[in-house]
């Protein structure tokens, strides 16, 4: 008893055929030079803004942000909520618990059918949320970014925690100053695609460019993925690859705080400066026990207060998102939209041994 | 009424040939295990070569804390796949633990032990699950343990509900465990060799530790000649779980900080530790050395690609072609000593015939 | 034909189970019915349903494909990274597709040649292709894919909730159902999956046949992944991690049995939807992440230990039933 063979050969035969002949018959090759790539859908509507507007109730916010289960962005969206309640909103935080950026994707489309007033996001991929983002601003649904921006075409207001150049290079003169200007450094970064992240590292770069840092040297980047286990591995992979490693840079508070922990835990301690951005609760030991002099941060509900109020004044019809437009973010004041249709919380904090135990966050 | 007064092959009785299969398996394992032992050494050894400072005092301290933990999971793996099952919720157990022990740890002020076995109890209720619904189910391993991954995966998330556990929080004892140590040598490396020697001593010297071996081997035969296959099978995910909740607990004193996603995705690095180990995923097969130094391996790669400058991209690619290997490797080596074994008990059987004929025809006929 | 009805039964329970979780749902929560969520919902589905489609085949084989997730990762890197060089979109599929063959046809090389378990084999290459969409790709990511496809990727036919994606699922679910239930070789993989030994002497090519459909599932997964890649307009190397998981708790909630032997398609594709559609739901009724993940898993144990139950029970029914029919029997 044989059985036949050919049905499963054919079948794959025809379909490879197929998908060959479908592949080659396509009209010439469009590559990424064409001018058909990027977007089709531009943004509904241009109305123009009525500063006097009075703030919408009821309105519906959701927080979308990196992932749910950072903490950061916990603090960050939970002050959002709270803001919310004062001009009478609901707001909620929805997310994945992985930082990737396809399950962003999965929640801003269901919260455009849940039919949400605004959307706030602190996006994972810059690009790969635009599809469904201009979507939502097609129903106009109002988009705000936070703490991490998306494509400037997929969103309306993007609410930066201070200024990117500001952070980049303050990061570096801070530094600069504790290795005396001279050394190699490097910088532990969170994921290799986080906006931000690559945003403050090139001003950071630029910063060094600078011939007073000439003696200095950016020996490497180093991703720790926001994951505490990678990052401290990280820093000891750099520690050992580098012996003259001098000085380490880590602009994200998972980053910094693994970071911390092994440096303070072996014969680095004291050799090697860090600095960065991270939360005074996380780092109050390691100050206190030397690892670290100064690092920087703002108040991360703050950044959540604002972008709440932002939302609010876009849905409102206070603001469209113009540059000099100015709405009001209740106990922060007054508030100017910058270039690009960016709005600056305020400038970093600098904590060290002298004010860390006057915050607590 | 026939009496035999003698049975037909008594394994070891007529010593010499079968005693020398035996042997000869030993031998085979043996070399199995030394191999990777040898990789390990060329590894360190090229790699001290291109960079001095590899070797250095932190150096291998920070490969076997690295490694501590890695080795404890893939300890308590070597005993599942042994029986021929799989175990693949220890990374979500491992998170789910560290993370609740690191509440526990911060909400009073329990002593170190306490916390231990709060930790080691998580663990053990998660294998309990596990180890009924495989052993007295019946449910194929594979599937039992990706449900409970997924479920004790959401149940940490919830537990944890964005917050984390920051080193602050915890007492001095618990971080004390994971970054101090007695004599220079810290405490988890400590712990990992002697759970290691305990369970490689039992599984080895213990009959009730080789039937876990016959089991995997066999199932049929191993039910036939009257091992409790259920309760052994349990308690492999026992110990699993335990050392599982174990692990926890010291990835919660070594690193301080703890996100509800501790240990994520760890469940293929610890069966892969265990393949390349020489623990065969068939059953049967293996010992916890093996699968120690499997794992000590697999994190020596990772620090020798930071520390010769290679991306790290390469390391998953450089895993998977070790598993393969060691696939292969041992498949061979398992058809190599099955053949020699058939050849030597075909060998001792005419030997037997040969030299005793008469005596073993004691059987009456009536 | 006893196996055959309590199949049917399996299925026909995951089916009213869809039926119920979809008007449920439809007279719960006002958008789900909409076109536009059900055709999200669907779309989302895609690559999970086009791979469940060969890995019914396999586990009904009694193999196992893990790497399926790490070949769509693979060829969404190489996508990217392609089109990153400016290679035409037109050459850029074919290539990543030959791809997914020569993964799947290492993957069937080692299972038939060195005769190596499938579970193990393609965990080492499940490590093994994840590892090189990293190495293409780093943690990095492409984005700015021509605009015709990705659209041809997340639209819907026009008037329906169907995404062209799940158009052409549609399209090959037939295709695979038909060889599956009304061909010889369907016959033949059930048989491999029930006594392969007694098929391999009953004169079927079981090498051959293995071979072949590990090739299939690369190629599958190699598609899935420029599906991926457009419908979400990003290649990256980290694309579908963990998908594989899904996939087999599609396949074995669908009623086929892990063992092999057993299984109906039609199953495996009411179970798809419904693992689709229960999560979409729950996202639309803002359900944690963390609460889906659990649900999945219940689902997944739930899925298998019912049958096992069911046999348990009907042992020990069967076992007193012998037993009162002995002892009726001994009286006279």
């Amino acid at each position: 008893m044989t059985i036949r063979l050919r049905a499963p050969r054919r079948l794959a035969a025809v379909a490879t055929a197929s998908v060959l002949a479908l592949g080659l018959a396509a009209c010439g090759g469009t590559t990424k030079n064409d001018s058909d790539s990027g977007d089709a859908k531009a943004a509904g509507g241009n109305a123009t803004a009525n500063p006097n507007a009075p703030l919408k109730k009821g309105l519906k916010l959701a927080f979308l942000p990196k992932q749910v289960n950072n903490p950061y962005e916990t603090i960050v969206d939970n002050a959002g909520i709270e803001a919310a309640k004062e001009f009478e909103a609901q707001a909620k935080e929805v997310g994945p618990s992985d930082a990737s950026a396809s399950s962003q994707v999965s929640y801003i489309n269901t919260l455009i059918q849940q039919r949400h007033d605004a959307i706030l996001i602190a996006a994972n991929d810059a690009n790969a949320v635009c599809g469904p983002l201009k979507q939502a601003m097609s129903k106009n649904i109002k988009i705000v970014a936070y703490d991490s921006d998306t494509n400037p075409d997929c969103r309306d207001v993007f609410i930066n925690q201070a200024s990117s150049e500001e952070i980049g290079r303050s990061e570096v003169k801070v530094l600069a100053e504790q290795l005396g200007h001279k050394g190699e450094i490097a910088i532990l970064s969170a994921t290799a695609n986080a906006t931000n992240q690559n945003t403050w590292i090139k001003f950071m770069k630029d910063e060094l460019a600078k011939p007073e840092y000439s003696k200095m040297k950016l020996v490497k980047v180093a991703y720790g993925d926001d994951d505490d286990q990678k990052s401290f591995q990280q820093t000891q992979g750099l520690l050992q690859a580098y012996p003259n490693l001098k000085g380490i840079i880590s602009p994200t508070t998972v980053g910094i705080a693994a970071a911390a922990r092994y440096i303070s835990g072996s014969k680095y301690k004291g050799k090697v400066a860090l600095t960065g951005l991270g939360t005074p609760d996380q780092m109050r030991k390691f100050v206190k026990d030397g690892t670290v002099k100064e690092f920087e941060l703002w108040d991360p509900k703050n950044l959540g207060y604002l972008a709440a109020y932002a939302a609010a004044a876009l849905s409102s019809g206070q603001i469209t998102g113009a540059q000099g437009e100015k709405f009001t973010a209740g106990k922060l004041g007054e508030r100017t939209i910058g270039a690009g249709g960016e709005v600056i919380l305020g400038p970093p904090t600098v904590f060290d041994a002298k004010n860390i135990d006057q915050y607590h966050f | 009424m026939t009496v035999l007064t003698e049975s037909p092959a008594r394994p070891g009785g007529a010593g010499g040939p079968s005693g020398g299969g035996r042997r000869l398996v030993e031998l085979v394992l043996r070399a199995r295990e030394m191999s990777i032992l040898g990789g390990l050494v060329v590894l360190v050894a090229g790699t001290t070569i291109a960079n001095p400072r590899f070797l250095s005092g932190q150096g291998v301290e920070d490969i076997f804390l690295n490694a501590s933990i890695l080795v404890l999971l893939a300890v308590g793996q070597t005993m599942v796949v042994v029986t021929r099952n799989i175990d693949l919720s220890v990374g979500s157990v491992v998170g789910l633990v560290a993370f609740s022990a690191g509440k526990f740890a911060a909400a009073g002020d329990h002593g170190v032990m306490v916390v231990l076995l709060f930790g080691v109890a998580i663990g053990l209720a998660c294998g309990l699950v596990n180890g009924l619904l495989v052993s007295f189910c019946r449910v194929p391993a594979l599937v039992v343990t990706l449900g409970t991954l997924y479920v004790i995966q959401g149940l940490g998330y919830r537990i944890a509900h964005g917050q984390q556990i920051g080193a602050a929080e915890l007492p001095a004892s618990v971080l004390s465990l994971g970054n101090d140590g007695i004599l220079g040598v810290p405490y988890l490396p400590i712990i990992t060799v002697a759970v290691m020697l305990a369970v490689g001593y039992y599984l080895r010297s213990y009959s009730s530790g080789r039937e876990f071996y016959a089991i995997g081997s066999s199932p049929e035969a191993a039910r036939l000649a009257g091992v409790p296959i259920r309760r052994r099978v349990l308690t492999a995910y026992l110990v699993s779980g335990a050392l599982a909740g174990l692990a926890g607990v010291l990835w919660l004193a070594r690193f301080g900080t703890v996100v509800a996603d501790a240990a994520h995705g760890w469940e293929l690095t610890v069966v892969s530790a265990v393949v390349v180990g020489g623990v065969a995923i068939t059953g049967g097969v293996g010992t916890v050395y093996g699968a120690a130094l499997g794992a000590l391996l697999l994190t020596t790669i990772g620090s020798v690609l930071v520390v010769l400058k290679v991306n790290s991209f390469w390391q998953d690619a450089i895993t998977g072609v070790l598993l393969l290997l060691a696939i292969s490797v041992d498949r061979l080596l398992a058809l190599r000593v099955t053949r020699a074994l058939r050849q030597r008990s075909l060998e001792s059987a005419v030997h037997r015939d040969v030299a005793e004929p008469a005596p073993r025809r004691k059987e009456g006929r009536t | 034909m006893s196996r055959l009805g309590g199949l049917l039964r399996w299925e026909t329970a995951v089916t009213a189970l869809l039926i119920v979780v979809f008007a449920g749902g439809a007279g719960f929560s006002p958008d789900f019915a909409s076109n536009d969520n059900l055709s999200f919902a669907l779309d989302d589905l895609s690559e999970i349903a086009l791979i469940a489609l060969p890995m019914t085949l396999l586990v009904v084989c009694g193999q196992v494909d893990l790497s399926v997730a790490s070949i769509l990762g693979l060829c969404s890197a190489l996508t990217g990274r392609m089109w990153d060089a400016g290679m035409a979109i037109e050459t850029i599929i074919p290539v990543v597709l030959a791809v997914g063959v020569v993964c799947g046809l290492v993957n069937g090389l080692l299972v038939t040649r060195l005769g190596l378990p499938s579970l193990a084999v393609t965990i080492g290459t499940m490590t093994l292709y994840r590892g090189l969409a990293y190495v293409t790709l780093g943690t990095g990511a492409i984005s700015d894919f021509p605009f015709s496809y990705t659209d041809l990727a997340t639209s819907s036919i026009p008037g329906t909730p169907i995404p062209y994606p799940v158009a052409l699922f549609a399209v090959l679910a037939i295709a695979t159902g038909v060889v599956l239930h009304a061909t010889g070789i369907g016959r033949s993989l059930f048989a491999i999956g029930a006594q392969e030994d007694a098929a391999y002497f009953a004169g079927i090519r079981v090498k051959r046949i293995k071979l072949i459909l590990f090739v299939v599932s690369g190629l599958v997964a190699g598609f899935a992944g420029i599906v991926y890649t457009l419908r979400y307009g990003s290649a990256r190397a980290d694309n579908g991690l963990g998908l594989e998981l899904t996939v087999i708790a599609a396949v074995l909630l669908g009623g086929v049995d892990f063992d092999g032997g057993k299984g109906t398609l039609g199953g495996v594709i009411a179970a798809v939807l419904l693992i689709g559609l229960l999560r979409n739901l729950l996202m639309l009724n803002d359900v944690s992440t963390e609460v889906q993940s659990i649900v999945t898993g219940l689902l997944l144990i739930i899925s298998v230990l019912t049958p096992r139950l069911i046999a348990v029970a009907r042992e020990t029914r069967g076992r007193r039933a012998g037993a009162r029919s002995a002892a009726s029997a001994a009286v006279p």
